[in-house]
């Protein structure tokens, strides 16, 4: 299984960059989503996987009796997928904005800095 | 010692503040500055020549070795009295030359500025303090070269010294943190005692190139001697004082500093009186081409800066002591010289030889210090020049194999220099006066006597020689490692050789000087081989290296975003990829420790390559953000699979938000953009497949590695026990990591306000003029 995802994980990447190679801003946004989703499974991968086996202690014991899976890997992911999130919404609006201002969508026409359109 | 030096500084501080009542008639009262520090030095003159030497220790950075010493020997006592010395009758004769002058201060203060740094500069026994002062020179000789600011002629000339003098500058600081880590210190005096471990070093060549760089930048030695007639748009002080009697001889100091340690060795020797003997022939040869009086000064002083150059490399006894000489004499007529032509400048407003003749009928005693400081350029007896003029040749004939050769070097040199002394000292003031001259009448006496006196002490040096034998040139002789008991100044050597080499040398020179008349004619002619001239070369090459960062940054910095991302996949894939698999350790996948596959897994992520696929290729923008959100999903449910419950669930809400939030924006947006051609679709495309092949092969190989739990237990193990919370990942997010978690939250607020901020924004009116 870990095969498969790491193949996975690799597709993810793959597929990041060529959006952010695009010269759409909204395909850069999705490539960079991409990318995160990618850099979320290979951390989780990388902290080795477990099926059934959540990092949960068991109600009445105060200690794990069981094996459990790694929680500080998922720790750092639930923050990375928080932190991405204010990323791309703030992204997602700033594009929005820009549009609105130089009425492109191209990359290729905002390498200027102090020209409108 | 450290008081007289920065009282320079001290005086250019004073004038920041105080300079508006030194415009004035005050002004001549500067000059006391440089008068009382030449009294001060003056009285150092007997304790050092008895041989003692007077140094001061202060501490500046320790740690590194970067101390302020200083050492008063018989070398810095030289270079000291000059710069002091000229300095007075400079600061003097500026009173007068640029009376009422706007920015007179600012001048002063310049000159002040390099005065402090110059002192520094031949008193530092301390490398590194060495160099400040000796980029401080740099600096001050910027400013006042470019004095005239309005003028392009006079920026254009600060910049290229600056460019010059200051990369040597860099090559010194090289050299310098070279000669310091093979010597251990940065002290002078206790190199000169570690000379055989410097030169025996593998440093050795290097060290040497990079001071060589530094001393033939300063002096102006070929081919970088070209700063230095362009520096002659100073204000004739400034070429008297920076670019003829002490600046210029920084470069000569320093070669002169470092003989006891670095001297000696073939390449030393053979490296100077090349470099030196083609200086002194070539740029007085350029002499004869000049008519600008300044030109013709500018470079016979390059040439009598060669002849010096190629003293030190003969490196003997005789030779040190020519140099010593000549340094004086040099510093005695050339600063007379320069400040005639101040005068001549001053009052009859051209500079031009041609035009200029017969003034000896209106300004007699300027005359008179024209005439004499011309006679001393020429070497010719009594004066302290011919002194110098019989060193040099006794040195040269003393050479062995080369002897004839050298001798002739260095007599064909002195006809010219003597041809060029005549031209600025003697010609203005002989012959017809001409009538729109008839007028000029003589300066003020703050202009003709410091000429005067200068003049006149090559004169009274000349007849008296022992008058600097013993007190200063022994010193001299003895701070460059030599006994300093085998010469000694005389004026009359009785009928030799060398007297008929005297006779020879004054009789081509005066024919020279009648027979071959300055003429625009010829300076028109030797302008044709500009194209070749150094300047020229170095100047081409410096914008070939402005037109190569240009192209460099066009290519590299060409302000689209994707080329910086391919640029930098494209290294990274290579780069990675080549430690990976160049052999060096065998890639290994450990299969048997993966875990089975199930049927629900394989389909889930057959729908997620699937969606990925859809939302690459995607034609629609809302088909993309719909395949993106299901991927979302699809990871949403692998958290599930793989006991990550918490993940599940902040993924799902998370995924749902950003769907959610652009099909709210998606609607305000442009037709979605499918611009790029087949063939970068293709590149963007294999560079993006490498790299996710890459970030795979990586993660499998970092999977067979043993994995480290102990952080991972620490935060299991205690998660009830110290912080009574039964989710371990909660617990860790919330108590053991809170305070990022409350930083992360920051984080989040700031990412609100700024897409609150965004929203509410309204174009003001301007950037709607703008835009419209």
């Amino acid at each position: 299984m870990e095969v498969l995802l790491a193949f996975m994980i690799g597709t993810l990447y793959a597929s990041g960059i060529y959006m952010i190679l695009r010269r759409s801003l909204v395909k850069l946004i999705i490539g960079i989503i991409l990318i995160g989703n990618g850099a979320n499974l290979l951390i989780f991968l990388l902290g080795r996987i477990a099926k059934g086996s959540p990092p949960i202690i068991p109600g009445d014991s105060k200690v794990f009796i069981e094996a459990y899976s790694d929680p500080l890997p998922q720790a750092l992911i639930l923050t990375a997928i928080v932190i991405s999130f204010g990323l791309q919404s703030f992204a997602i609006i700033l594009v929005k904005r820009a549009h609105k201002v130089v009425k492109t969508d191209d990359l290729d026409e905002m390498n200027a800095t102090d020209e409108f359109s | 010692m450290l008081t007289a030096i920065l009282s320079g500084f001290f005086f250019s501080l004073f004038l920041v503040f105080a300079g508006k009542f030194f415009k004035g008639k005050l002004a001549v009262l500067s000059a006391l500055v440089p008068l009382g520090l030449f009294v001060y030095f003056a009285s150092f003159i007997k304790r050092v020549s008895e041989g003692e030497i007077i140094t001061q220790q202060y501490e500046w950075v320790p740690s590194f070795g970067v101390n302020l010493n200083f050492t008063l020997d018989g070398l810095s006592l030289l270079f000291s009295l000059l710069i002091t010395g000229i300095g007075f009758l400079v600061f003097a004769y500026t009173a007068e030359y640029l009376k009422g002058h706007k920015y007179l201060d600012r001048f002063y203060g310049y000159l002040g500025m390099f005065m402090g740094a110059m002192l520094g500069l031949v008193l530092s026994d301390n490398l590194i303090s060495l160099f400040v002062f000796w980029e401080l020179t740099s600096i001050s000789s910027f400013f006042l070269i470019g004095f005239n600011n309005t003028s392009q002629a006079s920026r254009r000339s600060a910049i290229l010294a600056l460019a010059v003098t200051g990369s040597g500058g860099f090559l010194f600081l090289a050299g310098s943190l070279l000669l310091g880590g093979v010597a251990g210190t940065y002290s002078i005096t206790e190199m000169v005692n570690l000379s055989p471990e410097i030169i025996g070093s593998p440093f050795y060549l290097w060290i040497v190139i990079l001071l060589f760089g530094a001393a033939f930048t300063k002096s102006a030695q070929f081919p970088f001697h070209f700063w230095l007639p362009g520096a002659m748009k100073a204000p004739t002080p400034v070429s008297t004082y920076l670019h003829s009697a002490t600046m210029v001889k920084a470069g000569i100091y320093l070669l002169l500093r470092f003989t006891p340690v670095l001297g000696g060795e073939e390449i030393w020797n053979t490296t100077l009186i090349i470099i030196g003997g083609i200086t002194m022939f070539y740029s007085a040869v350029h002499t004869l081409f000049r008519t600008d009086l300044k030109g013709v000064l500018a470079y016979s002083t390059i040439s009598v800066l060669g002849i010096l150059v190629f003293l030190i490399g003969l490196g003997t006894e005789y030779a040190l002591t020519a140099a010593a000489v000549y340094i004086v004499v040099h510093a005695l007529y050339k600063a007379t010289l320069f400040l005639v032509t101040g005068i001549i400048d001053h009052e009859t407003g051209t500079r031009d030889v041609t035009v200029l003749s017969g003034l000896r009928k209106v300004m007699m005693p300027v005359a008179i210090a024209g005439f004499l400081a011309a006679i001393s350029s020429a070497g010719m007896p009594p004066t302290i020049g011919f002194v110098g003029k019989d060193l040099v040749y006794e040195s040269t004939l003393h050479m062995g194999d080369w002897s004839t050769v050298l001798t002739i070097l260095a007599i064909s040199t002195n006809v010219l220099v003597l041809y060029a002394g005549f031209v600025a000292g003697i010609k203005p003031f002989t012959g017809r006066l001409p009538e729109r001259h008839s007028k000029v009448h003589m300066p003020g006496f703050l202009m003709w006597l410091p000429p005067m006196i200068l003049a006149l002490l090559g004169l009274i040096i000349g007849i008296y020689p022992a008058f600097i034998d013993g007190p200063i040139v022994k010193g001299v002789v003895k701070a460059v490692g030599m006994a300093g008991e085998e010469v000694h100044l005389k004026l009359w050597h009785g009928f030799n050789f060398i007297l008929l080499l005297s006779a020879i040398t004054l009789t081509l020179g005066i024919l020279l000087y009648f027979l071959l008349k300055p003429s625009k004619k010829r300076e028109k002619a030797i302008a044709k081989f500009d194209f070749i001239a150094p300047k020229e070369l170095i100047l081409k090459f410096g914008s070939g290296v402005w037109h190569f960062s240009n192209l460099w940054t066009r290519v590299f910095q060409n302000g689209f975003l994707r080329n910086y991302v391919s640029t930098i996949i494209l290294f990274l894939v290579v780069l990675v990829g080549y430690s990976l698999f160049n052999g060096e350790q065998e890639f290994y996948i450990d299969f048997s420790s993966f875990s089975r596959m199930t049927y629900y897994e394989m389909i889930l992520m057959g729908i997620m390559f699937l969606s990925v696929l859809f939302v690459v290729g995607a034609r629609s923008r809302l088909t993309a953000v719909v395949a993106m959100g299901v991927v979302g999903y699809a990871i949403c449910l692998m958290f599930v699979i793989y006991s990550a419950p918490d993940l599940a669930m902040t993924q799902f809400s998370i995924d749902t938000l950003t769907v959610i939030l652009f099909v709210l924006v998606l609607s305000s947006l442009p037709k979605y953009l499918s611009i790029s051609d087949y063939k970068m679709r293709i590149i963007d495309g294999v560079l993006s497949i490498g790299f996710g092949l890459l970030i795979t092969l990586i993660s499998l190989e970092v999977l067979s590695e043993p994995v480290n739990k102990d952080v991972s237990n620490f935060y299991a193990d205690n998660a009830y026990i110290l912080a009574k919370g039964k989710n371990v990942v909660n617990v860790i997010l919330v108590d053991f990591r809170g305070s990022d978690t409350l930083i992360e939250i920051s984080v989040l607020t700031v990412a609100a306000l700024g897409v609150f901020s965004l929203l509410k924004l309204r174009l003001k009116r301007d950037d709607r003029e703008l835009k419209d």
